[in-house]
């Protein structure tokens, strides 16, 4: 008997499911960069004068930071883990396309972080004094950007799994490259506060995640069959 | 074939043998033309009737910054060649060229600021174009920091030419998000420069700066590739032969 062979779709799935599985395993580990985002936009207001004015004209600045920075802390663990067990040598040898098996890991850093982020950015958004009707403009720019910044970190992650000691170095790789994607996200949040129209920024951010997704997924793989060879 | 030429300079002795021959023919005209460009922009070129003196550091800061990009592409390009046709030169010329760009990068931020103070009042102002050669340094830094950290040569050659690909794709997204970002921030900026309306005794000098500058950039990278090659392939028996010598090793077999 031949063992039955799993079409690309299905072994996506299963390493969607394996990787969030072995995430809820470590939930306290997965939830230190959502706690990390909040505790960013709360330490804002403490370095300000807390008037809800001065808190608005900082609010954007104080979101996508604290998203940049929550997105890079988990990418470290991106790949390394598996890097080091052997689990990314036996996907790069399955036969399967490699770039499609780590854009689904991608897919998973972006649901541990880029995901829950959206969620709980109402929250934080209030509490630097967005208006309600800001919201949907808010959390559209986060859906967008924060899954362009998964794409664009997993490439930095790539390319630094198989350091030993890698420090600062993912941030000194990954910040540059992130820059067009904060400035766009801050932009459309400013607009979103202020009440006017935030189409083109927004446009502009998901046009940079479509490109990204279109050709990370070959920078990715080049990264990742580097570290391990 | 057409493409011989190309597979010659892919052979380390070859690119030695050649690019020694060729650095002087790029090193002294480099000289000559700053020379010049220098004499025309600090001695010849009228002053500016609106930034006085203060704007002839353009004739240092406006090629180092042209150079810090095109480094950039040349950098991107040889790391792309290494990586398509796993050539070692090229990977040479893309290691030697990181620490090149990264001091253009550096000179024109630095020119810049010192441009900044008697134009803006300030050494460092958010225009659009300093803040994008800002991130470019970073963006160097980051190459060399990858290079740096990976012990293997090999890996750190192919590691750090994918960084300069995604790299390059990035640099003018980055450029022109810099320039987007601060023309919603403010009016159109006071280095309002008038390029078409420039008179030829500034120009004149201008553009001899620009040339000299190339000039030097490839006198310079055909030096550091060279010595880049010696570092490389010191264990070929080429090397013995190219320098004259007779190592141990190389007699050997």
């Amino acid at each position: 008997m031949s063992p039955p062979r799993v079409g690309f779709v299905g072994a996506a799935g299963a390493l969607i499911a394996r990787d969030l599985r072995l995430a809820l395993r470590r939930s306290g580990d997965s939830l230190q960069p959502l706690g990390f985002f909040l505790v960013v936009s709360t330490l804002f207001p403490l370095a300000l004068d807390p008037q809800l004015s001065l808190l608005r004209d900082v609010a954007p600045a104080a979101l996508w930071v604290g998203a940049l920075l929550s997105s890079l802390l988990a990418l470290d663990l991106l790949f390394r883990e598996d890097a080091q067990d052997g689990t990314l040598e036996q996907l790069a040898l399955c036969g399967l396309p490699f770039q499609g098996l780590l854009l689904a890991k991608t897919a998973v850093h972006w649901l541990l972080t880029g995901l829950p982020l959206v969620l709980i950015a109402p929250l934080a958004a209030t509490a630097l004094g967005a208006p309600y009707e800001a919201m949907p403009g808010i959390l559209a720019a986060l859906l967008l950007g924060s899954l362009a910044l998964s794409l664009i970190g997993a490439v930095g992650a790539g390319l630094t799994m198989s350091l030993k000691r890698n420090g600062s170095l993912l941030a000194l790789l990954v910040l540059p490259l992130a820059a067009p994607v904060l400035i766009f996200g801050a932009r459309a949040t400013a607009l979103a506060i202020a009440g006017e129209s935030l189409a083109g920024p927004l446009y502009l951010l998901g046009a940079i995640a479509v490109l990204a997704a279109t050709l990370v997924p070959w920078a990715l793989a080049a990264a990742v069959r580097i570290g391990l060879e | 074939m057409a493409w011989v030429w190309f597979h010659r300079f892919g052979s380390p002795p070859y690119f030695y043998r050649v690019a020694g021959l060729l650095a002087p023919w790029f090193a002294w005209p480099a000289a000559l033309l700053c020379a010049a460009g220098l004499v025309g922009g600090l001695g010849l070129a009228p002053a500016d009737y609106q930034q006085g003196d203060g704007f002839r550091i353009i004739y240092v800061h406006a090629p180092a910054a042209w150079l810090s990009l095109m480094v950039y592409v040349v950098m991107a390009s040889s790391a792309a060649v290494g990586l398509i046709w796993r050539m070692t030169v090229a990977y040479a010329v893309a290691a030697s060229c990181a620490a090149i760009g990264a001091s253009f990068t550096a000179l024109a931020l630095a020119t810049g600021m010192l441009w900044g103070r008697p134009m803006w009042g300030t050494y460092w102002e958010w225009d659009p174009r300093l803040t994008s050669e800002l991130l470019l340094l970073f963006l160097y830094l980051g190459y060399m920091g990858l290079r740096n950290a990976i012990d293997d040569i090999g890996r750190a050659d192919r590691a750090s030419a994918v960084l300069a690909t995604v790299g390059v794709v990035n640099v003018p997204i980055i450029h022109y998000s810099v320039i987007w970002w601060n023309s919603l921030h403010q009016a159109p900026s006071v280095m309002r420069f008038g390029q078409p309306t420039m008179p030829a005794a500034m120009l004149v000098p201008l553009l001899l700066m620009l040339a000299g500058f190339t000039a030097y950039f490839v006198a310079l990278l055909l030096t550091r590739a060279r010595g880049e090659l010696l570092r490389r392939e010191r264990n070929a028996r080429w090397i013995a032969d190219a320098l004259g010598v007779a190592t141990g090793k190389g007699s050997a077999c």
